[in-house]
């Protein structure tokens, strides 16, 4: 008996522990195509580049701990390339891994600007090598432009500014996150930007890059203008990382490719689950939709949730969490719960400072967004989580502003 | 008996612990955690195991 974990960023790791803490004592193999262990990729784009951080990118735990503490063989540097259901093989580093459980938590690859190839100065932020040359480049001074509003190229921005850097973010949107906020809700966190001196370039596309010497000097605009740069961030979406899984049978999504799992993370192939950013879940509390999150805490409650059902099946139950995101942007915080697909949204600026809006669906809240109201959002999420009527949720909503 | 310990230095206000087990934690005034209740009954321990995880930063632990 084997639990084979592939991915070992949060989502794998969280599977590890689970798998311990559960009482597991059979063999665990934690496989990771990056060189290091397991580590937090929540801080990349917000604390490590602040211009005090330590610079320094710090595993959850080392691969000492981890192979004596948890007692797990970890294959670090080493992506999978293959997986053989009818076999119950891993095939990864030249070598083949027996599983009798498989959680696939390889999670999702940032996606490259076209034409960006062998310039420098042009990054994604994912990984820690990524994290490092943008705060380099952000120490030395860089002007700075972000492709794409999403909130990682977000966060980027933030931090060249609190730095004193010009900065600009390019959006083909005429509203930043609508996929992820809405739109009127996009309008303000544009606005937030707006107020923090980025300048925001929307409906707009990038044509090509300039570079001088092999490195980036401009970014060229549909518009015809290239804006100067010596730092460009892409955050144009990223794409699960599941080219491995070809030919396997596990059922991939049609759009994206991400791995289709039912509401306890199984994908209908014997003893493999999947968690995190690489997977498509339907969540009952929301119609059956099915979600696929790129946020910290899925990919941790996602993580343990896989390990415990590929080891106990018979005892797994259905997933219905609320989905919960955050981001810092220059003195502010947004938070969301729950989920943006509505059939109304309801906006309100309090009083006392800050944004709210909530999202109907039917006869019910679904989802909540506040900026700058740290203490409210979490009472939106017990509310979602209740199935509160909307009467409910607007009442509330209207004591807190008052 | 089991103590919960927070740190609240390395609080970030993020609420996950009042998602987990609103019973025990509250995002406050000063948006840090307040723990309601430091020293919860056995049988609260696989919530707060929860809630201690849902971290991400880390700032919650469990004392025996």
């Amino acid at each position: 008996m084997a639990l084979v974990v592939v991915g070992a960023s949060l989502a794998g790791l969280r599977a590890v522990e689970a798998a311990r803490r559960d009482g597991y004592r059979g063999r665990i193999v934690l496989i990771g195509a990056e060189d290091h262990p397991p580590y937090d990729r929540l801080p990349l784009s917000k604390a490590f580049l602040d211009a005090e951080g330590s610079g320094e990118v710090e595993p959850f735990h080392g691969e000492d701990a981890l192979r004596d503490e948890f007692g797990v063989e970890l294959m670090l540097g080493a992506p999978a390339d293959g997986l053989d259901t009818a076999a119950r093989e891993v095939s990864v580093a030249g070598t083949t891994v027996p599983y009798e459980a498989l959680v696939i938590a390889t999670g999702a690859t940032a996606r490259r600007l076209p034409g960006s190839e062998g310039i420098a100065g042009v990054h994604t932020l994912r990984t820690a090598e990524d994290a490092l040359a943008v705060r380099a480049a952000l120490d030395a001074g860089a002007r700075t432009v972000v492709i794409g509003a999403g909130f990682i190229g977000s966060e980027v921005a933030a931090a060249a500014r609190k730095r004193g850097l010009p900065s600009t973010i390019v959006e083909t949107l005429d509203v930043p996150l609508v996929r992820s906020v809405g739109a009127e809700a996009g309008a303000v966190c544009a606005s937030l930007h707006r107020e923090a001196g980025t300048e925001l370039r929307l409906s707009t596309t990038v044509t090509g890059l300039e570079s001088d010497g092999g490195a980036v000097t401009g970014v060229r605009l549909s518009t015809g203008e290239v804006l100067p740069a010596e730092l460009v961030v892409a955050g144009i979406g990223v794409v699960p990382a599941t080219g491995w899984l070809a030919g396997s049978g596990v059922p991939l999504h049609e759009r994206d490719g991400g791995v289709v799992c039912d509401a306890t993370l199984a994908t209908g192939v014997p003893g493999v689950y999947a968690a995190g950013d690489v997977a498509h879940a339907a969540n009952p509390l929301f119609d059956g939709e099915s979600m696929r999150l790129e946020h910290w805490t899925n990919a941790a409650e996602q993580g343990a949730a896989a390990a415990r059902h590929a080891l106990a099946p018979e005892a797994a139950k259905a997933l219905s969490p609320v989905p919960y995101f955050w981001s810092d942007w220059y003195d502010h915080r947004i938070q969301f719960v729950g989920t943006p697909r509505a059939d109304e949204v309801v906006a309100a600026v309090p009083e006392s400072g800050g944004f709210t809006a909530l999202y109907r669906r039917g006869d019910r809240i679904v989802g909540a967004l506040t900026v700058d109201r740290p203490r409210e959002i979490m009472k939106y999420r017990r509310h979602i989580a209740g199935r509160a009527p909307w009467p409910e949720a607007l009442a509330f909503a209207a004591r807190m502003a008052a | 008996m089991m103590k919960i310990e927070a740190d609240r230095a390395k609080c970030d206000g993020l609420g996950m612990c009042e998602a987990m087990a609103p019973d025990f934690f509250e995002v406050g005034d000063d948006g840090t955690v307040v723990v309601l209740d430091e020293q919860p009954g056995e049988e609260h321990r696989q919530d707060l195991s929860a809630a201690v995880d849902a971290c991400p930063v880390l700032a919650l632990k469990l004392r025996d």
